[in-house]
């Protein structure tokens, strides 16, 4: 069982640090590319060489970042089948629509605008090659929209019924699948706030300019720019965000209760705006759950069911049941599920016996159409990945992960549109120059923009721990049987490649950063 | 309108885009080809610099087809998403570490301050070429030669074999497809310089080069065909859907699908065409190979796809377990889901479409030593 354990947290371990990785890239290009449009653009108007000389240099530093992005990215997607085989198969069905659709769609409209844009310049027309930035500018984001819908339907499992026949979950609605309001507001989140972190990337770049004191006119209009542009985002973050935080509070309650470190759910909650958790504290004592806190009263209850007098459920209500709001205890939900696994088996047993009559039976009970179908799914295979948990505790996720990386996200969100705002300000009242702290602020921002932006994708996924696909399936149940040493080894392996990489590309980027826009060769 | 096809149908127009996308693949892979050339063919430079931004300005093709075929994989056929991916854990591993190497080589080989030196991302390069196609051609091969799996009730896999994929290398017969496929896509590589670059001393070392690269291929490519035609090949029972051995199944699948039998035939010959054609006295022909052994090779390599999913054949067979082998009906996907792939799919031919429109737009030039030198966007 250790041996078990030991597996899935490398396998977890090793699909951690590819996206984390991956995802140090994607947000620039998802933001940038909109933003050396929008130069490109400017130039195709105005024919000022300023403006082409500002979008080659943008792009440059596009590229050397997007290349990163495409080598974490392709071993995202087989990630799935070598590491997470049964999940690969027992959702495949629906989860594998998205990710070629990516590929067809979007990859290749990435790929080859891309080299328009890059290798264009001279080859094809002007209008052609604006047309392709803005394609590219396309691509990137509609390849971002897919694996989102994929990675949202992990979170909600939508436009799907369990087909015993072949053992796995099918699709019956794309629809339900690509549009479930869990999908679009993780696209939207997630696209909106990659454009605060690329508009932080511009903004950083910019400043060192200015401290240096060069390269002033492409250096004041990026960061006009990226300020406006960040400052959009921002306000759209704020929506998306809520958003996001109400579609948690509906579909994965648990994720939301461990986000706030609420133990004891209650009705008129208020939302932590600041808080530092009592490291003794989990479920199984009595200690205080916070050291020290600042409570927003009544937003919590608010953001979660849009009612300030609603009862938001917390860690304890969730394990040991609340029958007062309804709310199955763990037990219960692991007994149910154990009931799913149990009648799959038996209908396993009787097809291979060929027993017609009891195979009739026992199929009813699958179908969402019958009676004894939506008595069963609804009481008991909804709750198909408890079956496989040992202990109600497996449950709860890491709180204090969860906790702090939601807090450190939401206060950095608030603090970029502050920064937005001023450096706006400034650049409007062309002072910015002068403004040396300011500059040294926007020149750091970037770091800060980096961390906000895992610690979401930290909320997101180890708040829905131990679930791979939200209720069905656990991640003890989804990983691949190699042996730990094997996933050890590749995980070493990817670390130091990645690791490598990273610091090729950021010691290219310094480089093409100082030597500036009026000299590329390079 | 994909409403109306049977099951069986859709299976089989799916196992149809996988093949092309498979054909395609080989097709494009003359990246590889090119930068495994790299220490024979650009020992020197302007040399060196012409082959990799040749090839470099479209480097993509291969590694975007790549994550396609996966992708699709996984839409259509998850059981072999599931099964080959987990099980031949190390064989697909070392195919995307040499993936992941292409991806950047081409941006930072020539960039100052680049941590590895160029020699370093040239060498990376080398590796896609020489490790990815052996490897991509062993996985192939897999497909007519098996792998060592179980899959229990629940269609979850296990692999029986702790070599995970490395034992793949072991069987000759993959080992014949995987050096097949280096060696065509150096072919490709060869004649697709030829066509694209203007340098008088790259075409002379390149006809030489094609000889040899031919002769050789052609040595592991008749093996590999003939040991899979007379050998014994995995069949399906239609109505039963048990898995058995049958003595020339492949062989007999050419036979039995007259067309499938000559598109192989049709692009063996353009093929060997397309490596003729610099040795013809014909001037117009002369760089024009590349879209002979091109299109050659994609036809040869759809046939041979084809040729795994239809007429009751198993696509990925088990050695330990006959009955847990995949053939495209119980490793497919849901009905809704293939219809919903299929208008997808749709969208193909647009794709295909604008990447040679752009293709066309972009490299109306060919690529010579004084362009690049002046560049500011070269490799």
């Amino acid at each position: 069982m250790d041996e078990l354990v030991s597996l899935v947290n490398w396998s977890r371990g090793q699909f951690a640090l590819t996206a984390m990785y991956h995802w140090i890239f994607v947000p620039i290009t998802l933001g940038l590319t909109i933003m050396i449009a929008i130069m490109l653009t400017r130039y195709y108007k105005t024919g000022n060489e300023e403006w082409k000389t500002m979008t080659k240099f943008w792009m440059k530093l596009f590229i050397i970042n997007f290349v990163v992005g495409v080598a974490t990215g392709i071993i995202l997607e087989f990630e799935f089948g070598t590491n997470w085989s049964n999940y690969s198969w027992f959702v495949g069905d629906i989860f594998g629509a998205p990710l070629a659709i990516e590929g067809i769609l979007a990859f290749f409209m990435e790929a080859t605008f891309i080299a328009v844009m890059i290798f264009g310049w001279d080859r094809v027309s002007k209008k052609f090659h604006l047309v392709s930035t803005w394609l590219v500018a396309i691509g990137s984001n509609l390849s971002a929209l897919w694996i989102l819908i994929a990675n949202a339907w992990m979170q909600y499992p939508a436009g799907t019924v369990f087909n015993p026949a072949t053992a796995r979950n099918e699709m019956i609605n794309f629809w339900d699948v690509a549009l479930s309001p869990v999908a679009v507001n993780k696209f939207l989140h997630a696209t909106t706030s990659s454009y605060i972190v690329a508009a932080l990337f511009v903004i950083s770049v910019s400043s060192w300019y200015l401290l240096k004191k060069r390269n002033l006119f492409m250096a004041k209009k990026s960061m006009l720019i990226a300020a406006i542009f960040g400052l959009i985002s921002s306000i759209m973050v704020i929506f998306t965000g809520d958003g996001s935080a109400y579609q948690v509070a509906q579909k994965q309650p648990m994720k939301l209760a461990a986000m706030e470190g609420l133990y004891q759910g209650k009705s008129q909650a208020g939302l932590v705006a600041i808080g530092i958790l009592n490291p003794k504290k989990d479920i199984t004592n009595d200690e205080k759950p916070y050291y020290f806190k600042i409570e927003i009263p009544y937003l919590l209850s608010f953001l979660s069911n849009r009612d300030i007098n609603s009862f938001v459920p917390g860690i304890e209500d969730l394990i040991y049941g609340n029958e007062e709001h309804n709310i199955l205890s763990a037990e219960e939900k692991m007994a149910r599920g154990q009931v799913a696994i149990k009648t799959l088996q038996e209908y396993q047993k009787a097809k291979k016996s060929n027993d017609t009559a009891n195979l009739t039976e026992i199929s009813k009970k699958f179908d969402p159409n019958t009676k004894e179908g939506e008595h069963f799914l609804n009481n008991y295979f909804k709750y198909f990945g408890y079956g496989y948990l040992n202990d109600p505790i497996e449950l709860v996720p890491n709180v204090a992960l969860t906790f702090y990386s939601f807090h450190i996200m939401v206060s950095l969100g608030f603090l970029f549109i502050l920064l937005f705002i001023i450096i706006l300000l400034y650049v409007w009242r062309d002072t910015i120059e002068k403004k040396k702290f300011l500059l040294y602020l926007g020149l750091w921002s970037i770091l800060f923009g980096f961390i906000a932006s895992q610690m979401g994708w930290i909320v997101a996924e180890v708040g829905r721990q131990p679930w791979i696909i939200q209720d069905l399936m656990p991640t003890v149940a989804a990983v691949t049987h190699l042996s730990v040493s094997t996933v050890q080894t590749t995980f070493v392996l990817f670390a130091i490649i990645f690791t490598t990489l990273l610091i090729a590309e950021l010691r290219i980027m310094f480089n093409q950063i100082r030597k500036g826009p009026d000299n590329f060769k390079k | 309108m994909f409403e109306q096809l049977s099951y069986n149908a859709l299976q089989g127009y799916w196992w149809l885009i996988i093949s092309v996308l498979g054909a395609a693949l080989v097709f494009m892979m003359f990246v590889q080809g090119g930068q495994s050339l790299i220490y024979s063919l650009g020992k020197k430079e302007p040399q060196l610099s012409l082959i990799l931004n040749a090839i470099g300005t479209r480097w993509d093709l291969s590694f975007t087809t790549l994550v396609v075929f996966g992708g699709a994989m996984f839409a259509a056929f998850p059981l072999f998403y599931s099964t080959s991916f987990g099980g031949a854990y190390w064989l697909w591993m070392l195919i995307l570490f040499t993936f992941i190497l292409q991806a950047v080589s081409y941006e930072f080989r020539n960039k100052a301050r680049n941590f590895l030196g160029a020699k370093t991302y040239e060498w990376f390069l080398f590796l896609n070429g020489l490790i990815g196609t052996i490897s991509l051609g062993v996985a192939v091969g897999t497909f007519f030669t098996g792998g060592n799996f179980v899959h229990n009730d629940m269609n979850f896999v296990s692999w029986t074999t702790n070599w995970h994929g490395l034992e793949a290398f072991a069987n000759i017969k993959n080992l014949l497809l995987g050096f097949s496929i280096f060696f065509l896509a150096r072919i490709l590589a060869i004649l697709f310089l030829m066509n694209r670059v203007d340098d008088e001393l790259l075409y002379v070392k390149s006809k030489k080069q094609l000889l040899i690269n031919a002769a050789v291929f052609l040595v592991f490519f008749l093996s590999f065909v003939f040991a899979i035609l007379l050998g014994n090949g995995f069949a399906v029972d239609p109505t039963t859907q048990l898995v058995y051995l049958e003595k020339y199944k492949y062989f007999n699948n050419f036979i039995e699908l007259p067309w499938m039998g000559t598109l192989f035939l049709i692009g063996v010959v353009l093929v060997l065409l397309g490596i003729a054609t610099p040795y013809l006295k014909n001037k117009k022909l002369e760089t024009k190979g590349i879209w002979f052994a091109g299109f050659g090779t994609f036809f040869t390599v759809l046939a041979l796809f084809l040729c795994l999913g239809y007429n009751n054949t198993v696509f990925y067979p088990s050695l330990v377990d006959l009955q847990s082998s995949l053939t495209i009906h119980n490793a497919s996907s849901s009905r809704y889901t293939l219809i919903v792939m299929s208008y997808v799919s749709l969208l193909v031919p647009f794709v295909v479409a604008y990447i040679i429109y752009t293709w066309r737009k972009l490299l109306k030039k060919k690529f010579t030593a004084d362009e690049i030198s002046e560049s500011d966007t070269a490799y």
